[in-house]
């Protein structure tokens, strides 16, 4: 018979389990902070009761790249603001298929913290730690180099938080650096390389010397190793690659030797101030107006941006590239976009913002679609994810590498300009199908799911 | 032949820099015993003051670019094209020269209140507490640039009449191909015209004699009367002005950022340790020779023997100088060694 009204003891084994449970529950916050927990217990996730999320904006505010973190900023400002239904909406009217509801993410509402990753890869390191530790963000985005691009993204692995990339163009960034939780939207050298080399074959024939001015980090290693291998399957000879210090400054010292080089093609793998400097003194030293062998001298630059082609000013006219988007696309969505953000800036979004902006729209999706924060699940929804209306066509985020596949433009520097924004002119909207490689070809390994 | 052309006038050109800049500092470190490292700040100064009056030349009024139809967008058209047509634009055209009578004034005013109101509180101060000060100083007047003008450099160009190149090869007889920038030869004509100009002012005026005298000796001279820290200060406006004029000119050759001095600055103050501390010869000596160095090591030819000696050439230069000439080229005994 049970005896209801005992008086409750404490015995000497009651004392230990209770010790050994209360230590266990106590010790448990501990764990989560440097792991997963079983079910759905992760880094920073919200209440059930909380209003909002925050998320992380990391990118170059001060340094070299700081314009185009600044029009970064202003796209994931934008994405907020439409995510949390306010303003237009832009692009979010055109993205399909779409689990967005403007009304926040999840039902909660979406606020942000910005960090200055200086374009350096340890003070990004330290600030995408500082936002995740500190500020509790689910996601980090932002950055306008391939060496910060693949930084955090190394940390953000190690701490189980999604880093949806920002302007990073290396092959290693999905190649072999690639991890579970980072995903890039932007093209990447390897797809610069396939779609420039047919118009560089109709242009400038198959009987060209090369010469490669490459800028001594990942991103310029990977976009000469990508250009070199289109331009040799094409018949030209590359008489010399010389790397240069990243911010020389004054690059007549590299220009000289290629003058008296045989080369007929200087191709320039160089970004940002590099590209600007680089470029407008080639030009000053006449490359432009030579004739070597036979042929006029060209200069190519791979990796185009209308930022970097306002500092360059009419050196640029002419000069082949290619650019992941640009604010002239005529498709509903790129319209959408550039409507809503020059309504608000009074300027066209550059492809830094455009990309940017697609990556916050493309996180609060893959969060609406898999019903929940918990990054492994997020990952899941955005791998092998199809969508369109977001500018370039139907895209597709592979699923082996996490590298985004979409049309790539190939663009030349306007000769004739109708407007002061009208700086570059697409010469070919390369269909993705031509870009598209395998994705073992890079090694890398994903990573787990779980962290 | 063309190509050891090519590398003399590329080693020369960017010597002229070097000297330009080398020469202020050391005006500054042999009169005053400052060692400024806001030097560098006052050579990207002065490319700020052609970025400047080229705004103000270019300002403009707004008008509504009717090409642009997915948001309303502005564009901007000169005031001086408004009001002058063609000889506006002509104008317009000549900014970076004329931005030299610009120059002038404004780093002139801009050395005197540094040395005023900064300079002047660590003249008995250590080195290192100088070096400390003038530092944060180049970093706030970098950060001031960075914010009215962005990060992204600016392109200054030079006029359309000297923007493309010179046919140096018709000219001299040589291959038709070589040529070189006319605003390159320029700006190396323009350095050595004001390397020329402040030595002779300091050898053939009296303000100059006194100024030397008090390099030498500066107890002498203050005994016989003369307020030697009066000219000093004037001195320092004048390596302001020096490298102010340093800036405008580069301009063109490297469109502005804010950074843009501090690349300057180190390589700068290796110039002068070469040169020899305190000595206005040995600066431009070893500015053209460290210049020449640098052209020649950036050769194919030499860096396929030596690979990455372009990098550190000037370094590696540098050493072996102390190391035979610890006062560096031309260094005087005495100075900087208390």
């Amino acid at each position: 018979m049970k005896n209801d009204n005992k008086t409750p003891t404490l015995d000497r084994r009651g004392f230990l389990k209770a010790s050994v449970a209360t230590g266990l529950a106590a010790s448990s916050p501990f764990f989560i902070q440097n792991a997963f927990a079983k079910g759905e217990t992760f880094r920073n996730m919200p209440k059930a009761d909380a209003k909002t999320i925050t998320l992380g904006f990391n990118v170059p505010q001060t340094g070299a790249y700081a314009d185009e973190g600044a029009d970064e900023l202003r796209a994931f400002k934008l994405a907020v603001k439409h995510l949390n239904g306010e303003g237009d909406g832009g692009m979010m009217n055109t993205f399909k298929p779409s689990a967005l509801k403007g009304n926040g993410v999840l039902g909660k509402k979406v606020a942000f913290v910005t960090g200055d990753t200086q374009t350096k890869s340890d003070a990004a390191r330290a600030s995408a730690k500082r936002m995740i530790e500190k500020d509790g963000v689910l996601m980090i985005s932002g950055g306008s180099s391939s060496g910060v691009a693949i930084a955090v993204q190394g940390l953000c692995q190690e701490m189980g938080t999604m880093f949806m990339a920002g302007l990073t163009h290396s092959n290693d960034t999905t190649g072999k650096d690639k991890r579970r939780y980072g995903f890039r939207h932007f093209f990447n050298a390897k797809m610069t390389g396939s779609a420039l080399g047919p118009v560089l074959k109709e242009e400038m024939g198959t009987e060209r010397k090369a010469y490669h001015l490459t800028s001594d980090y990942t991103w310029g290693w990977t976009q000469e190793e990508s250009i070199k291998e289109t331009t040799e399957a094409l018949g030209w000879k590359t008489v010399k690659t010389v790397k240069t210090p990243v911010g020389a400054g004054d690059f007549s010292q590299y220009i000289t030797p290629i003058l008296n080089s045989g080369a007929d093609t200087l191709i320039l793998n160089h970004y940002g101030k590099d590209m600007i400097n680089s470029l407008t003194q080639s030009v000053q030293f006449g490359l432009r107006d030579k004739q070597v062998n036979g042929k006029n001298f060209e200069i190519i630059v791979p990796l185009y941006s209308r930022l970097m082609a306002q500092g360059a000013g009419k050196n640029l006219q002419g000069i082949l590239g290619t650019t992941n988007w640009n604010w002239a696309l005529t498709d509903e969505g790129s319209k959408a976009f550039v409507k809503s953000f020059g309504k608000e800036y009074g300027n066209p979004p550059s492809q830094a913002a455009h990309t940017c902006y697609v990556q916050t729209l493309l996180y609060a999706n893959a969060c609406e679609v898999a019903g929940t924060f918990y990054p492994p699940e997020v990952i899941k929804a955005l791998e092998g994810f199809k969508f369109d209306g977001m500018g370039n066509g139907k895209t597709e985020y592979r699923a082996e590498d996490h590298q985004c596949f979409k049309d790539v433009l190939v663009v030349r520097g306007n000769e004739k300009p109708t407007s002061q924004f009208d700086l570059l002119k697409i010469v070919k909207q390369v269909p993705r199908k031509q870009v598209e490689y395998d994705a073992k070809i890079f090694g890398g390994d994903l990573g787990p799911y779980k962290v | 032949m063309d190509a050891i052309l090519i590398q003399i006038l590329n080693g020369l050109d960017k010597g002229g820099a070097y000297a330009l800049i080398a020469l202020g500092l050391t005006l500054t470190f042999g009169t005053l015993g400052i060692v400024n490292f806001a030097h560098g700040a006052l050579f990207m100064l002065g490319a700020f003051c052609a970025v400047l009056f080229n705004k103000i030349l270019t300002f403009s009024v707004k008008v509504k670019d009717e090409s642009i139809t997915f948001f309303d967008a502005y564009k901007e058209q000169p005031y001086l094209e408004i009001w002058l047509g063609d000889t506006g634009t002509a104008i317009i055209d000549y900014a970076v020269p004329l931005s030299i009578l610009f120059a002038i004034p404004v780093m002139l005013l801009v050395g005197v209140i540094m040395e005023r109101g900064l300079i002047k509180h660590f003249y008995k101060r250590e080195h290192a507490d100088q070096i400390l000060v003038t530092f944060g100083l180049a970093i706030v007047i970098q950060e001031i640039i960075r914010h009215f003008f962005g990060a992204n450099p600016i392109p200054t160009p030079p006029p359309e009449i000297v923007s493309g190149s010179a046919p140096l090869g018709a000219m001299l007889g040589l291959n038709e191909n070589l040529v070189y920038p006319w605003w390159r030869l320029i700006y190396l004509a323009f350095s050595l015209l004001i390397i020329g100009a402040v030595f002779a002012f300091l050898k053939f005026t009296t303000f100059g004699m006194v100024v030397r005298a008090g390099m030498a000796d500066r107890e002498t001279v203050e005994l016989l009367g003369i307020n030697v820290q009066k000219r000093f200060t004037v001195v320092f406006g004048i390596a302001t002005v020096v490298a102010g004029l340093a800036g405008v000119m580069y301009a063109p050759i490297l469109p502005p950022d804010y950074h843009m001095g501090m690349d300057f600055l180190v390589l700068s103050f290796v110039v002068v340790v070469v040169g020899g501390m305190g000595s206005l010869g040995g600066a431009v000596l070893a500015g053209f020779m460290l210049g020449l160095l640098q052209s020649f090591a950036s050769m194919n030819e030499v860096k396929t023997i030596l690979p990455g000696i372009d990098q550190i050439i000037i370094y590696l230069v540098a050493v072996i100088i102390l190391l035979v000439r610890p006062r560096g080229l031309m260094g005087r005994e005495g100075v900087f060694e208390d």
